[in-house]
This record gives structure tokens, C-alpha cells and sequence, in this order.
């Protein structure tokens, strides 16, 4: 348990970050918690980003890291200006009670 | 050792903030654990000497997205809808699925003993911070992309205002 | 040594396109408020300018190719064809949307214009990046652009739900894709695209080939979404169902082109040394979109669904021209996609028009007695038919037939001979239109077409005299793409 730190302990780390973004959006109802599973996953690449970026000695993957921020801070504003759009003519955010167009 | 602990330390906050985000009924209670997660990334990228990105981390995602998302749960007054079912009725198969995947990539991982590309050419240990670093890339090799980051967000921002705005009719 | 802070002329001239256009939709955006709410289409016209302005800076910036920008930035025949086509689509988008707008009173405003102006910096970018950062950044402007258009009309319900539908799928999408590049920083050190084949050539494949491997289905994850290829096309129909027409015509068409330029870089330039091992999953997924796209087609009344399905059947289509790895398929792929472009834009055009005010006729029932009402919109729906079946005289004829023949070139007779049993099948769908259009007559309540503006008029006559041109004499096209796909390995 005490042995020294490796990249392979931040991989798995950011594999178990992934799995619980990908389940979290494949079964939770609400439109918001879906995109807040979808900022778990970009979590999960920017852990993978820093910590190749450190075992490589090579910073490219931090600027990464931070252009991934930037998209995430995009879509988050984007996705909840949709939201909004949609909560305003429907008052729900239950994913399966938008259904106007078959899923 | 205190590494260790450490790092043991920020990545249990991480996976117990993120399972919770997926697991809580209330939104607002989501947001909150997900702030959490997102505090512990933090601290393992403080832990790897990336301290910009920890300074953004918390500033950015937390400071701003999340803050961002808690508004708008507020809202849209998402409370009322935490009364009704929140898990779509067919959730075995997406969660197999998932933790399918998972493990096999786990499994994969703990083989491969994986020598990923070697540390690149040896650069000096140069005296500037992570900061002045980041910059100098940033602002030489990653010109383009930087300034064409800035039109992705100002096609976001004109695209929240046009989405969100009070209907003129 | 550093790369120097001041970027060089020529390094200037190879981005000036972008520049031209995000520097101008910035212009756009701040005279706009200034425009009265009747004037709005005087936003349209400086988009149109500025587009124009942009098609003749790329084939200025073509006659000094090269990358740029320490290797981010590269022009070449590849990336300069699919410039001109993204600005041909966002131009006849444009033209086509001043007439949508006018009907759709009320709702209309120049940030539509200038989301689009946008879109395009970020579709060409997707054309010519060499760097997967700069990639990103180009897809991910694209498609935030795109979720805002689908949803424009905000007070329309379906529009809401598809932009919600289109953003979630698609934020989760380029999540996928974004972790798969994760990896291959991780694996072979470096996001350009010319380094990483380096390093794959050099040795990485014996060292970690398994995990290269998950990464790189990870990105083609990610890519199937963005090109509609089963099983991630779910959002195709709902999206383009739901969005306004001329939104529909553009992420169709220019979305799907750009996504394709950049999913035949990246596979021809970074992971061409893995492309053999690819061939069975491509395979599979090239097949299963053709079948899918087009039985689902089969079945439905709704026009736009129903377009919507054919153009999943398409990129399968496509899809069998990449599966074919070689330079001869990689020229069937532009072609495709510019005669795919023309034709797209030229059938949304007329269903926009036919479609009348808040969409109400939408359904295919709704164009009977068409070539009573409006011959001559009957007889361009007619040609752009024509060349989404395939029939030869027009682009889509030759289209197939480059796609099928660079399959037959690479042995993949078995898919062959599948692809052109579905474009038969395809057939039935696209000729169920050209009867209620001919042999039926003109419903009661139907009404007169709603007289066409100057606008759509140019954009419908310009798809079809160039999907006309591309089916008389496409050897001028095919030579560029030719000559353009040997200098992109």
C-alpha cells in the first residue's frame, strides 16, 4: 500500500472518474446531473492529461489540460442556456418527459 | 510518504464526490459533491507540480462552472422535481455496461506494465515557475489555438444570451 | 530554438481566411444592434461578403502551401477543398435562411448570421489543423455554433428539444474523444498529428499496441457521432427533424463535411501505419449506416426525418469510401462530399420553401401536385432527387461510382456489391417524392408556394446547376481531389 506513487495510480484513478461519468449519464433522468456527468468525464481527461504531461517531462499536456477547461467552461454555458430555453416553454427537466421527437 | 498520503487523500475525495453527483437526488446536492470531486482533482495536480492548472481548477471550474450550474438549479427550481423519479427505470444495462468497460480497462492497465512514451528529450531544469513555463508556450507554439480559444467563448457567451434572454413577444 | 512571438507573412496568409471571418462576425456582432428589426438582412449580405472574401483568401493562401505556425496550421489541396466547400455551404446557408426569417416574423436577428460566419472559422479549422489541440478547438466552435442554431426559434418547443438532445449527445461525444487524445499524448508524447505518426512507425505499436488501439476506438467514438454513423446516428433525426430548415441544411451538409475532413486527416495522417487493423470495424460501421439509414428512411412521412435518414445512409456510403484506406478513396471522399453539399442544401432549400411559415407542411404528402403549383421548383427537386438516388447526368451518379470503384480498387468486394443493393433499395424513397411531386394532385387546403425571395432562388439554382456540373464533367473536381489526397499521407 505504501509503495511510491506512479503514473499507473493516476490512470486507473482517471478510468474510475470515466466509468462514473459514463454511468452517471446513462442513468440519471435529469438533464442537469447528465451534464455535471459529462464535467466528471473532462475531469477525468484532464487528470490523464497531467499526469502524462509529468511522467513525460513535456508541458504540452498541461496546456491541454487547459484548453480542455476552456471547452468545458463553453459547453457548460452553452448547455444551460439551453436549459433554460427549454425549461421556460416545458417546467420540466426530466430527460424522457421531452419526448416530442422520439429519443 | 506524505506523498502518498496524499495523493490516497485527494483521489478518495475525487471518487466519492463523483459517485456521489451520480447518486444524490437533489440537484443542488449534486452540485455540491461535485465541487468536492472537482477540489480534490485539484489537489492531485497541486501534488504533480501543475499549479497553474490547480489555481484554475479551483478559480474556473469550481469558482465559475459550478457556481454557473448552481444558479441555474436555483432557477429553474429543480427542487420540485427532486420529488420525482430520478433514475430512468432501465438503468442495469447502461450501469453493466459502464463497469464492463471499467474493469476491463483496469484489467489492462495492471498488465500492460505500460512504458508510455519516454520522458522527452531532456530539457534543463529551467528556473522559471510552471507559470512563466505555460506562458511560454502558451504564447509561442500554442498561438493559434489560444486566440481561437477566445472565439469559442465568444460564440458561447453570444449563444447563452441568445438562448436565455426574456422572450421579446 | 524558440519560435519566434510575430507570426511571418506567409504564415499570416495561410490563416487570413479565419481571421477575415472572425474578425468580421466580431463586426457583425457589435453593428448589429444597431440594425432596425426590418434591416436584418442587410446582416445577411456582409455575411455573404465575408464569405466570399474568405473563398478567395483560401485560394490565395493555396498558391504558398505549407504548415505554419511551429506545425499547427497546415494548407494544402486537402484542406483548401474543403475551405471552398464549407464557405459554399455556410454562403447558401445564408442565402437561403433570408428568406426562412422572413416568413418566421419576428424571430429573426444578426447573430444567426454571424453563429454562422463562426461556425465556418470553426469548420475550416477542422479542415486544416495539424495539431489535435487546434482540432479540438475548431470542432468544438463548430458544434457549440450548431447547438445554438439548432435551437434558434426559442419559442418553439421542438427546436428546444433539439438543441437540448444535440447538445447532450454531442458534449458527451467529444468528451469520449477528448480522452482517447488523452491517451495518445500519453502513449506517443506529442497532439501533432505528423509526430504521431512518427512515433507510431518508430516503435510505440510493439510498446503499448493495446492501449493505442483503445484509444484510438475511443476517438473513432467520438468521430462516428459527429458523422452520424450507427450506432451513434440516434441524434441525426430528432436534430434535423426539429431544427429550422436552413439550420438543418447546414449541420447536414458543412457540419458533416468538416467532421469527415477531419476524420480522413487524422486517420490518413496520424494513424495510417494502424489503418489495416481498422479495416474490419470500419467495415462493419460503413454497412450498418447504409442499412439503418436507409430502411429506417423507408419508413417514414415526414420529409425532414426522412432526409435526415437519408443522410445517415450517405456518410455510410462515405464511410465505405474511407474503409478503403487508400489515396483513390480518399479522392471519392471529397467528391462524394462536394456533390453530397450541393445536393443537400438544394433539397433543404426547396423544403424550406414548400414548407411555409412555422413549418407547417412538412410532410412528404404536402409536395403533391408540386409541378402544378410551381414547375420549376419541381424540376430542381426533381435534378437534386436524382443525384441522392444516383441516377447518372448528375453529381451523385459519379459520386457512387468513385466510392464503389476505389472499394473494388482496395478488394472490398463483398461490401461493394451490399452498398450498391442499398443505394437500389434507397431508390424506393427518394422516387415515393417524385410521384406524390408528379402524379398526384395538388391537395385542397394546399395554397399556393409562398412566392420565392432572390435569396433562396440563387441558392436553389446554384446547388443545382453545380450538382449538374458535378454530373456532366466532374473530371475537373476529381483531379483536384486526386492530386490533393496523394499529399495528404
Amino acid at each position: 500500500m505504501l509503495h511510491p506513487i506512479t503514473i499507473n495510480h493516476y490512470l486507473v484513478l482517471s478510468v474510475v472518474l470515466l466509468a462514473i461519468g459514463v454511468i452517471g449519464m446513462l442513468v440519471r433522468r435529469n438533464v442537469v446531473v447528465m451534464m455535471m456527468s459529462v464535467e466528471l468525464i473532462l475531469n477525468a481527461v484532464n487528470v490523464n492529461l497531467i499526469a502524462f504531461s509529468k511522467h513525460l517531462q513535456d508541458l504540452s499536456g498541461q496546456i491541454f489540460a487547459i484548453f480542455v477547461v476552456v471547452v468545458a467552461v463553453a459547453e457548460a454555458a452553452i448547455g444551460l442556456g439551453i436549459l433554460i430555453a427549454l425549461f421556460r416553454n416545458k417546467e420540466t427537466v426530466q430527460v424522457d418527459e421531452i419526448d416530442l421527437l422520439k429519443w | 510518504m506524505l506523498d502518498t498520503m496524499f495523493f490516497y487523500m485527494f483521489a478518495l475525495l475525487a471518487v466519492a464526490g463523483a459517485i456521489l453527483t451520480i447518486t444524490m437526488r437533489s440537484a443542488v446536492h449534486c452540485a455540491i459533491s461535485l465541487i468536492a470531486s472537482l477540489a480534490g482533482v485539484a489537489g492531485l495536480y497541486l501534488l504533480q507540480k501543475a499549479e497553474f492548472l490547480f489555481a484554475v481548477q479551483l478559480v474556473l471550474y469550481i469558482g465559475g462552472i459550478m457556481v454557473l450550474f448552481l444558479f441555474v438549479i436555483m432557477l429553474v427550481n429543480l427542487d420540485s422535481a427532486a420529488k420525482e423519479r430520478q433514475f430512468h427505470r432501465r438503468w442495469a444495462g447502461g450501469a453493466v455496461a459502464a463497469v464492463l468497460a471499467g474493469a476491463s480497462a483496469l484489467w489492462l492497465l495492471s498488465k500492460g506494465a505500460p512504458s508510455f512514451g519516454s520522458p522527452v528529450a531532456q530539457a534543463a531544469p529551467s528556473p522559471d515557475g510552471n507559470v512563466e513555463q505555460l506562458a511560454d508556450l502558451l504564447f509561442r507554439q500554442y498561438l493559434v489555438p489560444f486566440e481561437l480559444a477566445s472565439l469559442l467563448l465568444l460564440v458561447a457567451i453570444v449563444g447563452s444570451v441568445l438562448m436565455a434572454k426574456k422572450r421579446t413577444s | 530554438m524558440p519560435t519566434s512571438f510575430i507570426p511571418t507573412a506567409a504564415d499570416l496568409l495561410r490563416l487570413s481566411p479565419d481571421i477575415v471571418l472572425t474578425a468580421g462576425g466580431a463586426l457583425m456582432m457589435v453593428i448589429e444592434p444597431l440594425t432596425g428589426a426590418a434591416r436584418k438582412a442587410r446582416m445577411a449580405a456582409i455575411a455573404v461578403l465575408l464569405i466570399a472574401a474568405a473563398m478567395a483568401l483560401s485560394v490565395m493562401a493555396y498558391s504558398d502551401p505549407g504548415t505554419s505556425f511551429s506545425g499547427m496550421l497546415v494548407v494544402d489541396g486537402f484542406s483548401t477543398f474543403f475551405r471552398i466547400l464549407v464557405y459554399g455551404c455556410g454562403l447558401l446557408t445564408v442565402l437561403m435562411s433570408v428568406d426562412y426569417f422572413k416568413r418566421e416574423r419576428g424571430s429573426e436577428s444578426g447573430e444567426y448570421y454571424a453563429l454562422i460566419v463562426f461556425s465556418l472559422v470553426g469548420q475550416s479549422l477542422m479542415a486544416s489543423a495539424n495539431e489535435l489541440v487546434l482540432l479540438f478547438i475548431g470542432l468544438e466552435i463548430s458544434s457549440i455554433a450548431g447547438y445554438i442554431m439548432a435551437g434558434y426559434l426559442r419559442d418553439d418547443k421542438r427546436n428546444n428539444e433539439s438543441a437540448l438532445k444535440y447538445f447532450l449527445l454531442g458534449s458527451f461525444a467529444t468528451a469520449f474523444m477528448l480522452y482517447g487524445v488523452a491517451w495518445i499524448y500519453g502513449l506517443t508524447g506529442s497532439t501533432n498529428l505528423d509526430t504521431v505518426r512518427r512515433a507510431i512507425l518508430g516503435g510505440a505499436m510493439e510498446q503499448s499496441g493495446q492501449m493505442l488501439m483503445i484509444a484510438t476506438a475511443l476517438m473513432f467514438v467520438g468521430f462516428a457521432f459527429k458523422i452520424s454513423a450507427a450506432p451513434f446516428h440516434v441524434w441525426a433525426p430528432d436534430v434535423y427533424q426539429g431544427a429550422p430548415a436552413p439550420v438543418a441544411a447546414f449541420l447536414s451538409a458543412g457540419a458533416k463535411a468538416a467532421a469527415f475532413a477531419m476524420l480522413v486527416r487524422v486517420a490518413a495522417s496520424a494513424f495510417f501505419p494502424l489503418s489495416a487493423k481498422w479495416e474490419m470495424l470500419l467495415w462493419a460501421t460503413a454497412l450498418a449506416t447504409m442499412i439503418v439509414g436507409n430502411f429506417a428512411a423507408l419508413r417514414q412521412s415526414n420529409i425532414k426525418r426522412m432526409l435526415a435518414y437519408s443522410s445517415v445512409a450517405h456518410a455510410g456510403y462515405i464511410l465505405v469510401a474511407v474503409t478503403a484506406h487508400s489515396e483513390v478513396g480518399i479522392a471519392a471522399v471529397m467528391f462524394y462530399l462536394a456533390s453530397y453539399v450541393l445536393m443537400t442544401i438544394g433539397v433543404f432549400a426547396v423544403v424550406t420553401l414548400v414548407a411555409s411559415k412555422g413549418e407547417r407542411f412538412v410532410e412528404i404528402d404536402d409536395f403533391s401536385g408540386l409541378v402544378q403549383r410551381q414547375p420549376m421548383l419541381a424540376i430542381a427537386l426533381t435534378i437534386f432527387l436524382f443525384s441522392l438516388i444516383g441516377i447518372p447526368l448528375t453529381g451523385g451518379f459519379f459520386a457512387k461510382f468513385y466510392v464503389f470503384k476505389a472499394a473494388l480498387d482496395s478488394n472490398l468486394t463483398w461490401l461493394t456489391i451490399l452498398g450498391l443493393l442499398n443505394s437500389a433499395a434507397a431508390a424506393f424513397y427518394y422516387l415515393r417524392v417524385l410521384v406524390v411531386m408528379y402524379m398526384k394532385p395538388a391537395a385542397e387546403g394546399a395554397g399556393p408556394v409562398d412566392p420565392a425571395g432572390i435569396g433562396i432562388k440563387a441558392a436553389i439554382v446554384a446547388s443545382a446547376v453545380g450538382t449538374l456540373y458535378l454530373g456532366v464533367y466532374p473530371s475537373a473536381v476529381l483531379d483536384f481531389a486526386g492530386k490533393a489526397a496523394q499529399l495528404v499521407k
